[in-house]
């Protein structure tokens, strides 16, 4: 089990770590060291106890028992200062930056070096210049949170850590919100980082960027560290078995589609955002009935706009959207249910939950006039939660409790419950953004079934993702967008490189 | 030269009602800017007043009325942060619940003293702040222009007038030029990065409520012994809500802050200049309209024409660590 993960004396060591939420036991016994100067990379399903490790390191919790060694001495982490007088330093998942800071403001917070900001200044400016030098962490430390890009923001965590003089860096599931190219810069500067003596340990559920980047990986199950391995020892197949702890099929299998008539047809689509920018730009296609046909792009290129324009929630300022062949005049959500059009939205958390209902409000939602849920103004208690439960067990949603808080699901169950709400109503027509975001492998297989079912019922499905492996595995049709336009089509059987180039814009 | 000494009279008047604003804006700022909402700025600012007009009463002293005023305000501040940052309850709730708190206590405890009515006793002119006359001020008065301005309305205010000016370039260089500067607006923004960074959410939070309670301190003893010679009954008179409305105006930020409570202290001004008097045209407009100036212009100004007024993005909201 503690296997030692380099060949290198252990920056860190975690002997016999152990904690407990009541009767949750997030941690069992987890023996971990990492070598100095290695990635380490940590992975496991949702739930897996991963975040907890991660907040006992930091100093936000406690555990019940067990030991942390830095350097082969045993420390006591009591809060994050702690954590940071340690040399541990975190880039958390979600960014701990002030967004109407500049970049400076940000990694001086609470290192300020002094009662006065002006004397301590100076001093900052000259490292960050030393640290951008050092690693390749260029950032402006002029420029305003809230105008940089995502990856520069998270390049501004990394600054702040590296500028407390952290050895060992921890980062949380870091590539969710980084586009492919970014994720990739941020690749270069781990290597860097690792190069010069740093030790990183990469918490994350993809598997692939295990493979690319790490020089050993653990994984975690239900609270226990299961497997430790090299990772150039290792296959993805056999991390993924560890990780669910049965096989899985990481390509969905499908048979050949048998596309039939037209059922959603998009003509000269023009669609602006809230700035009047134009987002989707004479945009055509068609979709037809028993075919999956997948957008691909790079996020933040049209595709949201498309989809909320086809869902009737972003009114579109030029062309047509045709259903069945008729023109659809008023484009609300409402109507395009009735035309026998679903959608399962990009972002469960903002459009397609209310994370505090309970779990069967959320399984009508947008479906409660639907006179099987109650008559009038009354709703049918018994009925939606009886329609709940049989959601709950067809699609496996787990804890199967349909007055629990949805928000106390997680994000592979919270994804099914929005699945299962969409599809048990057989609509003609599927729109589905990002239906595997944030959510565990184990859950993607089965949500990935459901769409080749949809498919293979006949059914138009049209999927937008930004993971290209998710768009080639499932899609018939493949079309990519970049800046607005539709610039080409593609089979299934395109290579990855082709279309990581159209992706781009390179190439058509 | 008739309207230009009505217009100085105005001005000096509009100086005098915008500093218990000024102080109770600037109050506001820190905590708000902290992500504490304050609505209870108005109860701080009328305990205070009872509390310096009570203890100058007794002592005859201002400055020790002036000490009395700020440690209630503060204690009022404490008892926000403990419902709001120690037991996370509803700032707005809690804010409320002081005004309240503030309203009866003074009622009963004035009468239980000084059988008034709710009133204290008459405060003796030392135990008052009064007025100060700049040196060369009655020689500048015949200088034209400028003579009236100087000896009328930057001369002969009493020393917290002063006080409040000066507060607000040192509240700028404190929030932009310090370190609890800086984390305080970063905890206003996101108190998670406070935390991650290994400073404490709760007593940063703590330290700029106490901050509220110094400068609350001072706009309610301003009302109670600087402005008049006495706590009467519900003096404050809605002046915490004009501040705050003043503060959402200024966009939280301590400059801006100064002129919007000096417009709102203006428009308060001619409110009475205008009693009884009618417009040529017009007629007689009742003095409501006039009063209510402030609160349309806000409304009005507000709706769209400063832009939106962005408040600090953890404002109201109680901060629990996050796994």
């Amino acid at each position: 089990m503690s296997l030692q993960s380099s060949a290198n004396e252990p920056a860190i060591e975690l002997v016999g770590i152990d904690k407990k939420f009541g009767a949750v036991h997030a941690n069992k016994n987890i023996n971990l060291s990492v070598g100095k100067g290695s990635i380490h990379g940590i992975i496991g399903e949702n739930g897996a106890g991963k975040s907890t490790l991660m907040s006992i390191l930091y100093g936000f919790y406690h555990a019940d028992e067990g030991e942390i060694r830095i350097q082969g001495k045993p420390v006591t982490i009591r809060d994050s200062q702690a954590a940071i007088a340690a040399g541990i330093g975190m880039v958390h998942q979600h960014f701990m930056l002030v967004e109407n800071f500049t970049v400076l403001e940000n990694v001086m917070l609470g290192a300020e070096g002094g009662q006065l900001l002006a004397k301590g200044v100076a001093g900052a400016r000259k490292e960050l210049k030393r640290l951008e030098k050092d690693y390749g962490l260029e950032v402006d430390p002029d420029a305003m949170i809230e105008e940089l890009p995502v990856g520069s923001q998270q390049r501004v965590e990394i600054l702040k850590a590296l500028y407390r003089g952290a050895e060992i860096l921890i980062l949380d599931e870091p590539t969710g919100v980084l586009t492919p190219a970014e994720a990739d810069h941020l690749f270069r500067i781990l290597e860097v980082l690792r190069d010069q003596g740093k030790t990183i340990i990469l918490i994350t559920h993809k598997l692939r960027e295990i493979m690319a980047i790490t020089d050993t990986v653990s994984v975690m199950r239900r609270g226990e560290m299961v497997a430790t391995r090299k990772t150039a020892e290792t296959t993805v197949a056999e991390l993924a078995e560890l990780m669910v702890g049965r096989r899985v099929l990481l390509r969905v299998e499908k048979g050949d589609a048998n596309p039939g008539p037209v059922l959603l047809s998009v003509k000269n689509l023009t669609v602006k955002d809230g700035r009047g920018v134009t987002m989707v730009d004479d945009v055509s296609f068609d979709v037809r009935a028993g075919e999956i046909v997948g957008i691909a792009g790079v996020a933040g290129n049209g595709q949201s706009e498309l989809l909320e324009a086809l869902a009737g929630i972003r009114k579109p300022v030029s062309g047509e959207i045709l259903i069945d062949g008729k023109p659809v005049e008023s484009a609300d959500p409402a109507v395009l249910r009735q035309l026998g059009l679903a959608h399962i939205p990009e972002d469960r958390h903002h459009m397609g939950l209310v994370l505090k209902f309970e779990e069967y409000e959320n399984s009508i939602l947008g479906y409660h006039h639907d006179p099987r849920y109650g008559r009038g103004a009354m709703l049918d208690l018994d009925a939606i939660r009886k329609s709940a439960e049989e959601q709950i067990e067809k699609y496996d949603i787990r804890p199967p409790n349909p007055r629990l808080k949805t928000a106390n699901f997680s994000g592979g169950n919270q994804q099914k419950i929005v699945v299962a709400r969409e599809i048990e109503r057989d609509p003609k027509m599927l729109l589905i953004g990002q239906p595997t975001r944030g959510v565990d492998i184990g859950a993607i297989e089965f949500i990935h079934r459901r769409i080749i079912e949809m498919r293979d019922a006949g059914k138009a499905v049209l999927l937008v993702s930004v993971e290209l492996d998710e768009i080639r595995s499932l899609s018939d049709r493949i079309l990519v967008m970049f800046a607005g336009k539709v610039v080409g089509e593609k089979s299934s059987d395109a290579d990855e490189q082709t279309l990581g180039l159209m992706m781009a814009g390179i190439a058509a | 030269m008739e309207y230009f000494d009505t217009f100085v009279s105005i001005l000096g008047s509009a100086i005098r009602l915008s500093i218990p604003l000024l102080f109770t804006a600037l109050a506001g700022l820190f905590s708000e800017r902290a992500g504490i909402f304050d609505i209870g700025l108005e109860g701080k600012m009328l305990a205070s007043a009872f509390a310096a007009a009570c203890v100058a009463y007794w002592t005859g002293n201002a400055w020790a009325g002036l000490g009395a005023g700020i440690m209630v305000s503060i204690i009022f501040s404490l008892l926000h942060g403990f419902a709001s940052i120690t037991n996370r309850g509803n700032q707005i709730v809690s804010g409320v619940a002081l005004n309240f708190i503030a309203a009866g206590l003074t009622i009963v405890l004035g009468t239980a003293w000084f059988n008034q009515g709710g009133r204290t006793g008459q405060v003796p002119a030392e135990g008052r702040f009064s007025g100060i006359i700049l040196p060369g001020a009655d020689m500048m008065r015949d200088v034209p222009i400028i003579g009236p301005l100087y000896a009328n309305v930057i001369s002969g205010n009493n020393i917290l007038t002063y006080i409040a000016f000066l507060m607000v370039p040192i509240s700028w260089w404190v929030l932009y030029r310090t370190r609890f500067g800086l984390r305080l607006r970063a905890v206003g923004e996101n108190p998670g990065a406070v935390d991650t960074a290994g400073v404490s959410v709760v007593w940063l939070r703590y330290r700029a409520l106490i901050v509220t309670g110094f400068l609350a301190g001072f706009a309610g003893t301003y009302l109670s012994i600087a402005q008049s010679a006495a706590f009467i009954n519900n003096m404050s008179a809605g002046k915490g809500y004009i501040a705050l409305a003043a503060l959402i105006f200024a966009k939280w930020k301590p400059v801006p802050v100064m002129f919007a409570c000096l417009l709102f202290g203006f428009l308060d001004a001619f409110a009475n200049f205008m009693q009884g008097k009618s417009l040529p045209m017009i007629g007689e407009v009742p003095v409501q309209i006039f009063q209510a100036l402030p609160y349309i212009l806000t409304c009005v100004l507000l709706a769209g024409f400063i832009g939106v007024a962005r408040p600090p993005k953890a404002g109201g909201v109680a901060y629990t660590k996050e796994r």
